[in-house]
């Protein structure tokens, strides 16, 4: 990837903050006011922006920026003319991809390509030839200054054709609230089809109107349309309308946040438990192999984290060729790596198995020791191979983000990951109960004798039994690669909570994992919130010890012969 | 033969010397080295930080034996590991000053494994280069302090939320893993906060265990934090391999920079390597360096150690500087004395200067602590850090925090008369107690 050009401007930490504007007054204010009104009677007298000759004095003026104060001013006169043409810039300028050429001090929004950058023309958009990066450089900017170009960008977008961008515009100005937003949400409002939109239009004009000099009457029926909303900026915004106002005003906007955070209560309670299910999934995940090898064979297997970890590294190659062979194919990457995170973890099962295990068969303390050496082979071998630091897995733009159902929000990477979790449980159940293989493994676990009298080839249902059990670790490391880090040490981080999982269920019940990981997921995510991921964690573990003295073979205990064996 | 590096040096444990050095010095000229200890992880779960390290100190080693040695002798590296296991750090650093015989030793990470080895170091009088940002409260004889204390890291970071710059935050969340370093770095700022009229219910702290991977609680308690309409900022003192999840924790559910910033003590390059970074920008690191900052010493450093490692993409990152002071400052102090007799480098050492990669000079001060500036960065989309803002000159290290009731009557002065890391100026004794 290549460096950064120079940073133009570095600013001094010993400036004093002056900042004696109050509450929610932003020192844009004026700014903003004078672009809207501007904006409002371009609009309605149809004007074509104000002159393009203008604008480019005014962008030319970044060339000679010296710090972040004076980049701020310049956008500020942007954002003053009022004209949405000046968006192209000022968005560029926020995304980092505002350019000065050396050269001839031009400001061009660039695009970073493989060696050189690409020049636009920062008004029309016209492509301006490349330059390679010592030739330009990037004008820098800040958090401050990026939420100062959002801001001015939100109100000058109102009139976009595009509903995405409106939104966006109507979020930001309910955010940033401003008695002189009245005005153009008025006439946005009016012209507003979309009725979604309008409504977000109408709640910003609303928080417009709570830091207006409005009467009183108006501010009531705004704090019953923003009160309505019931969300969290909902009740920021209110709390600072409580502390400015008094009399009425004051008591609707008490009563309104007492109110939403009455129903922010419930949805706390159900965010939590949505969390302890997402937990429990990865959980499950992670434990699932582990209830093969070890439910079913009862082969402790100190290893199953590094299976884990090699699913997930196979993920990271899997990533590596797509990036460099065949980018468009970057969104399916997880789905070629399931096959061959599976592959690749069963061989490495398998070899374990017949090199190591299949020896140890009724020796427990051995193949615990056996199997933590070989784990710390794998990981070692990883850590030459791919070394010691962590590897980049990218996640697919389907599983990137979130959405909200109410108050509560759901990031996609967590909702895979539980669908995920049980479309393999589901497989793993069918071909446990519904298979020939599954009858073979089954049998061989209820009485090694019989089965192998009956014909059953007892060492390689071992043998593909823990190949089985290791590949679904290995597929559990392409889920896991996209929530945790990928390095040598992953495995480490699931191996405790799987045996907890595995035993907590009842050693050798599938269904016993599933409900074992859900139920230990909700318990920990339910106490975190008050007793803190540590302490969480502690009363999880005790709690699981005083349940194994009252039943030792966890929830769902086998029954018959097996037991006994 | 770097591929096997790691397992050579396990199987053969101490005595296993550089591959690289054992061809510059050849046997019969074995009595004419100076040997240099690296006591840094190669296995176990500090090895994804530390390996860098090891490599860093190779580096650094060959280039010097490159310039012709030291005091006419070639430098030598005995490389051990410790494999994250505190103890044997203790004994890994016996083995080295006993057996090996060496001169100096650079190494540590944990503030629990340099806590480990101090007995050690004291007991047997060697000297020990510790490279990494650390909460203080400490200042011993044996041990040179080249990473950053408290007040050349954490309070500058604070100070500038706290500007306008830095967008003049009300509200703090102070995150940070359950060990000893994020505790006692959240006490001193939570006095420091307070001191600045902060009160308690802006301040929330919340701890999370090591390696902790599911921040869904902790990520919406810290939204929930900073929706009351006052400007909120977490600073984090989260470590190591828990960051890259608590950083897609934080974009996947759309908290910006512009609304809560993050203010890191403990990502550098090396952890954003692992990362999208694309969501993270504008999110604030503080360090006192960067690979992104441009001087000429700098560039030549990511060139040499982009030719050492022979990977173009292997990042720069703080604690490599720090080895870099260290070393030099090192190197000089031996000079000075003209032994590598460890009594006489210690007090050699105090005073010594060498040029940083940052553009300046950093100095030995009398309490084993160094000069260093302080650099704010922003996360870009490109992995690397932008520099936003810089201490206007160099900041000294204070071992003994002035915001810890504890320890800010301790000063630690250990220049002859005084001697003493732990000098109370209220009683006039030698021997206080600070905070942990």
């Amino acid at each position: 990837m290549p460096k950064t050009a120079c940073v133009r401007t570095v600013s001094s930490a010993v400036r004093t903050p002056t900042s004696t504007f109050k509450g929610r007054q932003k020192p844009m204010n004026i700014f903003h006011a004078m672009g809207l009104t501007l904006l409002f009677l371009m609009t309605t007298l149809s004007s074509s922006g104000a002159a393009e000759a203008d604008l480019r004095a005014i962008i030319a003026k970044f060339a000679t920026v010296t710090d972040f104060s004076e980049t701020g001013a310049v956008v500020q006169e942007l954002t003053a003319t009022g004209d949405p043409s000046v968006e192209r810039p000022l968005a560029a300028l926020a995304d980092g991809n505002l350019y000065v050429r050396t050269a001839d001090s031009m400001v061009f929004v660039g695009k970073e390509g493989d060696e050189n950058v690409q020049l636009f023309d920062p008004l029309s958009g016209e492509a301006a030839g490349e330059a390679s990066e010592d030739d330009i450089s990037k004008i820098s900017v800040n958090n401050t200054l990026r939420r100062a170009i959002r801001d001015a960008l939100g109100t000058l977008t109102l009139g976009s054709k595009d509903p995405t961008v409106r939104i966006a515009a109507a979020d930001t100005m309910f955010k940033t609230p401003d008695a002189a937003n009245i005005g153009p949400l008025d006439a946005a409002i009016a012209s507003e089809s979309v009725a979604s939109v309008k409504s977000l239009l109408e709640q910003a004009r609303a928080a417009s109107i709570l830091v207006s000099d409005n009467p009183d009457a108006d501010k009531l029926a705004a704090i019953a349309l923003i009160g309505a909303r019931g969300d969290r900026s909902a009740v920021s915004l209110l709390t600072s309308v409580e502390a400015n106002a008094s009399g009425a005003v004051k008591e609707a906007a008490s009563a309104a946040i007492a109110n939403i955070n009455s129903t922010l209560a419930l949805w706390d309670a159900g965010q939590n438990i949505w969390y302890g299910i997402s937990l429990g999934s990865v959980l499950l995940l992670a434990a699932i192999g582990l209830a093969i090898t070890f439910g079913v064979m009862g082969v402790i297997n100190m290893a199953h984290g590094e299976m884990v970890m090699l699913g997930a590294y196979t993920t990271f190659v899997v990533q590596q060729v797509i990036r460099t062979s065949f980018p468009g194919l970057f969104d399916w990457s997880l789905v070629i790596a399931l096959p061959l995170a599976f592959l690749v973890a069963a061989f490495v099962g398998l070899v374990i198995e017949r090199g190591v295990i299949r020896f140890l068969y009724g020796r427990p303390l051995e193949t615990l020791l056996a199997t933590w050496g070989v784990s710390l082979i794998l990981q070692q071998a990883v850590r030459s191979i791919f070394g010691p630091t962590n590897q980049e897995v990218g996640n697919p733009s389907w599983m990137s983000g979130s959405f909200d159902v109410g108050q509560l929000a759901i990031t996609w990477n967590r909702l895979w990951i539980l669908v995920f979790a049980l479309t393999v449980f589901g497989v793993l159940l069918y071909v446990m109960k519904r298979t020939p293989w599954g009858l073979q493994m089954r049998a061989v676990t209820a009485n090694r004798r019989m089965a192998a009298s009956m014909g059953i080839r007892t060492p390689w249902v071992d043998a593909l039994t823990f190949a089985l059990g290791s590949g679904i670790a290995g597929i559990a490391g392409v889920a896991l690669s996209q929530i945790d880090n990928v390095s040598p040490n992953l495995g480490r981080g699931y191996i405790i909570d799987s045996f907890m999982v595995v035993v907590f269920g009842g050693v050798g019940n599938l269904w016993g994992t599933l409900v074992g990981a859900f139920s230990l997921g909700i318990v920990n995510k339910v106490l975190e919130p008050y007793a803190g991921a540590v302490l969480g964690k502690i009363v999880v573990l005790v709690l699981i010890i005083l349940f194994i003295q009252k039943r030792p073979r966890g929830l769902f205990a086998l029954k018959g012969r097996a037991v006994e064996a | 033969m770097r591929g096997n590096f790691a397992t050579i040096t396990k199987m053969f444990s101490a005595s296993v010397v550089a591959a690289g050095l054992m061809m510059s010095a050849p046997a019969k000229a074995a009595e004419d080295t100076i040997k240099v200890g690296i006591l840094h992880s190669l296995s176990g779960t500090m090895a994804i930080s530390e390996t860098t390290l090891k490599d860093a100190m190779l580096m650094l080693i060959e280039q010097q034996n490159a310039k012709g040695g030291l005091l006419g002798k070639k430098l030598e590296a005995v490389v051990v590991d410790p494999a994250s296991n505190w103890p044997l750090f203790a004994e890994k650093a016996r083995e080295l000053i006993s057996k090996d015989k060496v001169a100096a030793v650079f190494g540590c990470w944990t503030s629990v494994s340099r806590k480990s080895v101090l007995p050690v170091f004291s007991e047997l009088d060697n000297i020990l280069f510790y490279p990494v940002q650390y909460e203080g409260e400490e200042s011993e004889r044996n041990v040179f302090y080249t990473g950053a204390a408290p007040n050349q890291q954490a309070i500058p970071a604070v100070d500038y939320l706290m500007s306008k710059d830095g967008g003049s935050v009300k509200r703090w969340v102070l995150e940070g893993t359950d060990y000893v370093y994020p505790r006692t770095t959240n006490k001193i700022l939570e006095a420091y906060l307070k001191s600045k009229g902060v009160a308690a219910e802006d301040i929330m702290t919340n701890y999370t265990p090591f390696g902790f991977s599911d921040w869904q609680t902790e990520v919406s308690a810290i939204k929930k934090f900073g929706s009351t309409g006052k400007k909120t900022a977490v600073v984090s003192t989260v470590n190591g391999d828990a960051n890259v999840p608590f950083y897609k924790e934080l974009g996947n559910q759309g908290i910006k920079a512009e609304d809560i910033p993050v203010m890191a003590f403990s990502v550098g390059e090396e952890e954003l390597a692992g990362l999208d970074t694309k969501p993270l920008v504008g999110h604030l690191a503080a360090w006192n360096y960067f690979e992104s900052v441009n001087t000429p010493e700098n560039k030549k450093f990511i060139a040499d150690w982009h030719k050492f490692i022979k990977n173009n993409k292997r990042t720069t990152n703080d604690p490599m500087e720090a080895h870099y002071i260290g070393f030099n400052m090192w190197i000089k102090a031996v000079e000075k004395a003209g032994t590598t007799d460890p009594d006489k480098v210690i007090d050699a050492m105090i005073g010594v200067s060498v040029p940083n990669l940052t553009g300046g000079y950093s100095t030995m001060m009398p309490n084993h602590h160094i000069t260093k500036p302080v650099l704010i960065g922003e996360i870009q989309a490109n992995g690397q850090f932008q520099t936003v803002s810089k201490t206007p000159g160099l900041v000294m290290g204070d071992e003994w925090s002035d915001y810890l009731p504890d320890s800010k009557d301790l000063i630690s002065d250990w220049r002859a008369p005084l001697s003493c890391g732990n000098f109370n100026v209220k009683t006039g004794k030698c021997g206080g107690k600070g905070t942990n």
